[in-house]
């Protein structure tokens, strides 16, 4: 395509002025690395997928972890992911634009289009940190028992998760946290969840109301749910309490899930963050009239395609961790 | 400069009068993919759940072939493969494809065997 002449007169190879597969250096080495990084991020994505089928009958449901919209309370599932896909999808969009605004030569179009692209960048990074957040913070909170399996609790009446907030019992006890200040070396525990688990097992067992669901997944593809005697029997295997989520534990089930979603939702996320660096670099050079005086936008195309690149990920990672 | 855009999607069905509308047009065919998938998987309707193709259920293979779909549109249109010379295209698309598929194939072949270890070995995890 000829809109991207970059080279003409001033960088000959041998004199010759080699355009390879009509493409230009710096377009060619941007797709290098673009085939480079997808290749990483199809490692993370397969990794995922082995973790995945190695605990097929065990793994989270997406729709039961991912219900939250900022302002909103209420079961919403999907919809914030979906409103971040489409916001990065409307960012690629302005992108093209700022794309081909840069080959008709408009600076000010460019520079307008390059802000949004900017604009619809950061407001998906923020979205994903307030996606972290809520994740890490956690729900309903959950037990973990001796074998690493997580317990949920369902109301048996409606059906709906119970919090532990909602049962527990308060009890008169005492814990410390330990604390390398207060004497014991070189150790540090995790902090204290809000109930211990005597306060939850002894309000579980006061509550005749709930249930304990596991985290086997049935034929209908839902969580098994215990009978009341079946929980109370579970319930002696449990060894502590978890709320939220982290690289150790996680109240949603297979720590895997959250171990996951941290390291490919966080590279994506990082990804994003540095588009939207090299973004703002681009628009203040655009600006400052350095293409214009250049003589073509070129730059403008190759962080375009770098940014497209993001948003071709987020739509792998948007099926293979929300989706499927 | 020149500017030499292919403006037809859909092999030739739906064209376009400059390279900005295709631009908007591609972004409206995303938007509804992804509204599909949206749809779908909130209602999760029950046939494509239950049935099974492959070892997956009908509804996940649907999901990946829309992914795929809207990839192929991402690349195509915003990444402006369509309009680069075909070697260039192939060396892209085709590598990638193929060490992926490599890979995701062995993974989850041996993935599918640990599990039968877990469900059938003398092997103990749920406690």
């Amino acid at each position: 395509m000829d809109t991207t002449v970059t080279t003409g007169n001033e960088e000959n190879v041998w004199g010759g002025g080699n355009r390879p597969l009509g493409a230009s250096y710096g377009k060619m080495m941007m797709w290098f690395f673009i085939v480079s990084d997808a290749l990483t991020f199809s490692g993370f994505l397969a990794s995922y997928g082995f973790s995945r089928f190695k605990f097929i009958e065990t793994w989270p449901i997406a729709d039961e972890v991912f219900t939250h919209v900022p302002f909103f309370h209420g079961n919403y599932p999907m919809i914030y992911v979906a409103f971040m896909t489409f916001v990065l999808i409307m960012s690629s969009v302005t992108m093209v634009l700022a794309v081909d605004a840069g080959h008709k030569m408009k600076q000010n179009k460019v520079i307008i289009y390059m802000f949004l692209t900017i604009i619809g960048g950061a407001i998906f990074v923020g979205s994903q940190a307030w996606e972290w957040a809520t994740f890490i913070k956690g729900d309903f909170g959950a037990l973990e028992t001796k074998g690493g399996r997580v317990l949920q609790f369902v109301k048996a009446d409606t059906g709906e998760r119970a919090s532990i907030s909602e049962f527990s019992m308060t009890l008169e006890e005492d814990r410390v946290a330990d604390a390398r200040d207060s004497g014991i070396w070189f150790t540090d525990n995790e902090s204290l969840p809000n109930y211990s688990l005597n306060e939850v097992i002894e309000g579980f067992k006061a509550n005749p109301n709930i249930l304990i669901r596991t985290e086997k997944i049935n034929e209908e593809g839902e969580k098994t749910l215990l009978t009341r005697e079946q929980s109370l029997g579970r319930l002696k295997d449990a060894v502590r309490v978890v709320e939220g989520a982290n690289l150790v534990r996680n109240e949603y089930g297979s720590r895997l899930f959250a171990d996951f979603f941290f390291f490919i939702t966080g590279f994506h996320g990082f990804h994003v963050f540095s588009g939207v660096v090299i973004n703002v670099i681009i628009f203040f050079n655009i600006i400052l009239g350095t293409y214009e005086r250049r003589g073509h936008y070129e730059m403008v195309e190759k962080v375009g395609l770098y940014w497209h690149f993001v948003d071709l990920v987020w739509v792998f990672v948007f099926t293979f961790f929300y989706l499927v | 400069m020149a500017h030499e855009h292919k403006l037809e999607i859909f092999r030739g069905l739906l064209k376009f009068k400059s390279n900005t509308q295709k631009i908007w047009g591609v972004l409206i065919f995303l938007s509804v993919v992804t509204a599909i998938e949206v749809v779908l998987g909130i209602i999760k309707p029950s046939f494509l759940v239950l049935t099974s193709f492959l070892g997956m259920k009908l509804l996940n293979w649907i999901f990946i072939i829309l992914t795929l779909v809207k990839a192929y549109y991402i690349a195509w249109d915003f990444m402006h493969l369509r309009d680069e010379k075909s070697s260039m295209r192939r060396a892209i698309v085709w590598t990638p494809i193929f060490l992926v598929s490599y890979l995701v194939f062995i993974l989850l072949f041996e993935a599918v065997y640990i599990y039968d270890v877990f469900k059938n070995g003398f092997f103990a995890w749920d406690f």
